[in-house]
C-alpha cells in the first residue's frame, strides 16, 4: 500500500516539475508579447534607431546583423564542427580522437564571455578595430565543440552494418563514411546544425568585445555591427521609456526567430524519421 | 574451354589463422572452394565459420584487433600479398549479410547501382541494364520493376535480403560469400533465397555460412563442419550428411550437440 502511495506521490511530484519547466517558456513568452507586441510595425522592421529622446525608429540595422552575423558563424562554424564530429565518429577510436573529444569538451563548458575575450585579442587588436567578422569568428568557436559533439553522436548512431554493407562492395572508407554514413546521418546532423544555431543566435557576451554594436545599418563585415542581442542590451539598461519599448520588441522578434529555427530542427528530424520508420 | 572454366574462379584458403586479439577464431584452417560450385560452412554458434567468411574478402581485418595469419588464393594469388588493394578485392567477392542492409537514403535503383558507381562506370544507359540484370538474377524484377525509384526500405525483408543480393552481383564479383542470409527471413523468403543459390553457381563461385544443416543439405555442393575455430570434416554434402568420417561430424549432424 506505502508503495502504491510513493508511486502515486512520485508521479505527482514529476509531472509538477515539468508544468514549472515548461511554464517558464510560456511565462517568458507571454511576458515578451504584452509588453512588445505593441511596438512591432513597419518601422521596426524598417527603420534604424533615431538619436536618443526622439521617438520612432526601429531596429533594421539589428536584424540584417543579426542575420549576417550569425551566418557568417555558420558559414565558418558548421564544415568545421560538423567535419570534427565526423571524424571523432569515424576514426576518433585513438589518442587524437581522445584528444579532441576532451578539447571540445572543455570548450564546451567555457564561458561565452571568455571567448568573446579571445575575439578581440586575436582579431580586434591586432586590426585595430571592432568588426562583424570578429563577432562571427567568437560564435563559430561557440557552435563547433557543440556541433562536434552532436554530429558524433548522430554518426554513431548509424548501424555498423551499414559501414560494412559499403565496405564489402568496395567502397573506400573515406566514401564509406561520407556517402553512406554522412547522408545516413544527415538529418540529425541538420537537426544539431539548427539547434546550434538557435542556441548562438541570441549570445551577447561574446559579441560586446567584437562586433560592439552600430546604430547604423551596414552590411560591411569589417565594420561594427549591431545585433538583435547587443541592441536589447543597450536599450534594455538605457534611460529611456521609448528605448525600453524597443528592447521588449527586439527580445520577442529575437525570441521569435529562435523559436522557428528550433521549430524547423523539429521539423528536419521528423520528416527524416518518417522516411524511415 | 570447359576446363578453363573450371579453374578459374578458384578460391583456397592455406593454413589460415584468424585472431581476435591473443585469441584464435579460425584455427589452421586449409580449404578449397572449387569454381562454380555452392560451399557450405556449417557448425555450432561461435565456431568461427563467420570468420573465416570475413577472411576471405579481407573483411575481417576491419575489426579493431584482429589479423589474419596464412594465405587465401584468389585463382592462385594470395589475397593477403602486398600488391593486393584490399578495396579492389572486395569488387571482386560480393558479400551478402545475415541481416539486410539496404543503404536508407538510397532508392531501390540507386542501392543496385551502388557497386557499380563505386567502380566508375557512370554511363545511365550501362547502369540501366546492369541494373535490370542484377535484380533479375536476384528474382525481384517483377516485384520492384514499377518502384525502382522509391526507398529500398519500403520493401518486405526478404525482398530486402534479395536486393542485397542484387547489390552484390551487380559489380559481377567473382565469388559470391553469404553469410546466414536467411537468418532473419521467413520460410518463403529463404526458400527464394536457396533457389537463388542453385540459380547463381553457374555463374559465380558461392559460399554460405549457415546454422541450419537442412539448408546445407539443400543448397550446396560441399560442406565443411567447423568446430572450435577448427575445420573438423570437409566433403561433398551427401557425402558428409550420410557418411561422415568424424565422429564430431555425425554427432553435430544428428543434433548432439551445437
Amino acid at each position: 500500500m506505502t508503495r502504491h502511495i510513493t508511486s502515486r506521490l512520485m508521479t505527482g511530484l514529476v509531472i509538477a516539475f515539468s508544468f514549472l519547466a515548461v511554464l517558464a517558456l510560456f511565462l517568458i513568452l507571454g511576458n515578451l508579447i504584452l509588453k512588445g507586441a505593441s511596438s512591432i510595425d513597419w518601422n521596426f522592421f524598417t527603420k534604424s534607431p533615431v538619436p536618443s529622446g526622439q521617438t520612432g525608429g526601429g531596429v533594421a540595422n539589428a536584424i540584417v546583423g543579426t542575420a549576417l552575423i550569425i551566418g557568417l558563424a555558420a558559414l565558418i562554424g558548421v564544415p568545421i564542427g560538423v567535419g570534427a564530429g565526423m571524424y571523432l565518429a569515424e576514426y576518433g577510436s585513438g589518442r587524437l580522437g581522445w584528444i579532441i573529444r576532451f578539447v571540445a569538451d572543455v570548450l564546451n563548458g567555457t564561458p561565452s564571455i571568455v571567448v568573446g575575450i579571445v575575439g578581440w585579442t586575436f582579431i580586434v587588436r591586432p586590426t585595430k578595430h571592432f568588426s562583424a567578422l570578429a563577432g562571427a569568428v567568437a560564435l563559430a568557436l561557440l557552435m563547433i565543440p557543440m556541433l562536434a559533439r552532436t554530429t558524433e553522436e548522430m554518426v554513431r548512431l548509424v548501424p555498423n552494418s551499414l559501414r560494412e554493407a559499403a565496405l564489402a562492395l568496395g567502397y573506400p572508407r573515406w566514401r564509406t563514411s561520407l556517402k553512406i554514413v554522412a547522408r545516413t546521418a544527415l538529418g540529425g546532423i541538420v537537426t544539431g546544425c539548427l539547434v546550434g544555431i538557435a542556441r548562438i543566435a541570441g549570445e551577447t557576451a561574446p559579441l560586446l568585445f567584437t562586433a560592439l554594436g552600430n546604430l547604423n545599418l551596414t552590411t560591411n563585415v569589417n565594420q561594427p555591427m549591431q545585433t538583435l542581442s547587443l541592441q536589447i542590451y543597450i536599450y534594455a539598461t538605457g534611460p529611456y521609456e521609448d528605448w525600453h519599448r524597443l528592447a521588449w520588441a527586439s527580445a520577442l522578434v529575437l525570441m521569435g526567430l529562435v523559436l522557428i529555427i528550433s521549430l524547423i530542427a523539429r521539423w528536419v528530424t521528423r520528416a527524416r524519421y518518417g522516411s524511415v520508420r | 574451354m570447359v576446363a578453363s572454366a573450371n579453374t578459374r574462379l578458384r578460391l583456397e584458403a592455406v593454413k589460415l589463422t584468424a585472431f581476435f586479439g591473443q585469441q584464435r577464431a579460425v584455427r589452421d584452417v586449409s580449404l578449397l572452394f572449387p569454381a562454380h560450385t555452392v560451399t557450405a560452412i556449417i557448425g555450432p554458434s561461435g565456431c568461427g565459420k563467420s570468420t573465416l567468411l570475413r577472411c576471405l574478402n579481407r573483411m575481417h581485418e576491419l575489426i579493431p584487433g584482429a589479423a589474419v595469419a596464412g594465405e587465401v588464393l584468389l585463382d592462385d594469388v594470395n589475397i593477403y600479398g602486398g600488391a593486393v588493394n584490399p578495396v579492389e578485392l572486395r569488387r571482386r567477392i560480393g558479400m551478402v549479410f545475415q541481416r539486410p542492409t539496404p543503404f536508407p537514403t538510397m532508392s531501390i535503383y540507386d542501392n543496385v547501382a551502388a557497386g557499380l558507381k563505386v567502380n566508375g562506370r557512370r554511363s545511365r544507359s550501362e547502369l540501366d541494364d546492369t541494373v535490370s540484370r542484377a535484380l533479375h538474377h536476384a528474382a525481384l524484377w517483377d516485384e520492384v520493376k514499377d518502384r525502382l525509384h522509391t526507398s529500398a526500405l519500403d520493401l518486405s525483408g526478404g525482398q530486402q535480403q534479395r536486393l542485397c543480393i542484387a547489390r552484390a552481383v551487380a559489380p559481377e564479383p567473382e565469388i559470391l560469400l553469404l553469410d546466414e542470409p536467411t537468418a532473419s527471413l521467413d520460410p518463403a523468403g529463404t526458400q527464394r533465397i536457396e533457389e537463388l543459390c542453385h540459380a547463381l553457381k553457374r555463374l559465380y563461385t558461392i559460399v554460405i555460412v549457415t546454422h541450419n544443416m537442412q539448408q546445407a543439405a539443400r543448397v550446396s555442393d560441399y560442406t565443411a563442419f567447423m568446430y572450435l575455430g577448427n575445420l573438423i570434416e570437409v566433403g561433398k554434402t551427401n557425402e558428409l550428411f550420410t557418411k561422415p568420417k568424424m565422429e564430431q561430424t555425425e554427432a553435430y549432424i544428428t543434433g548432439r550437440f551445437g
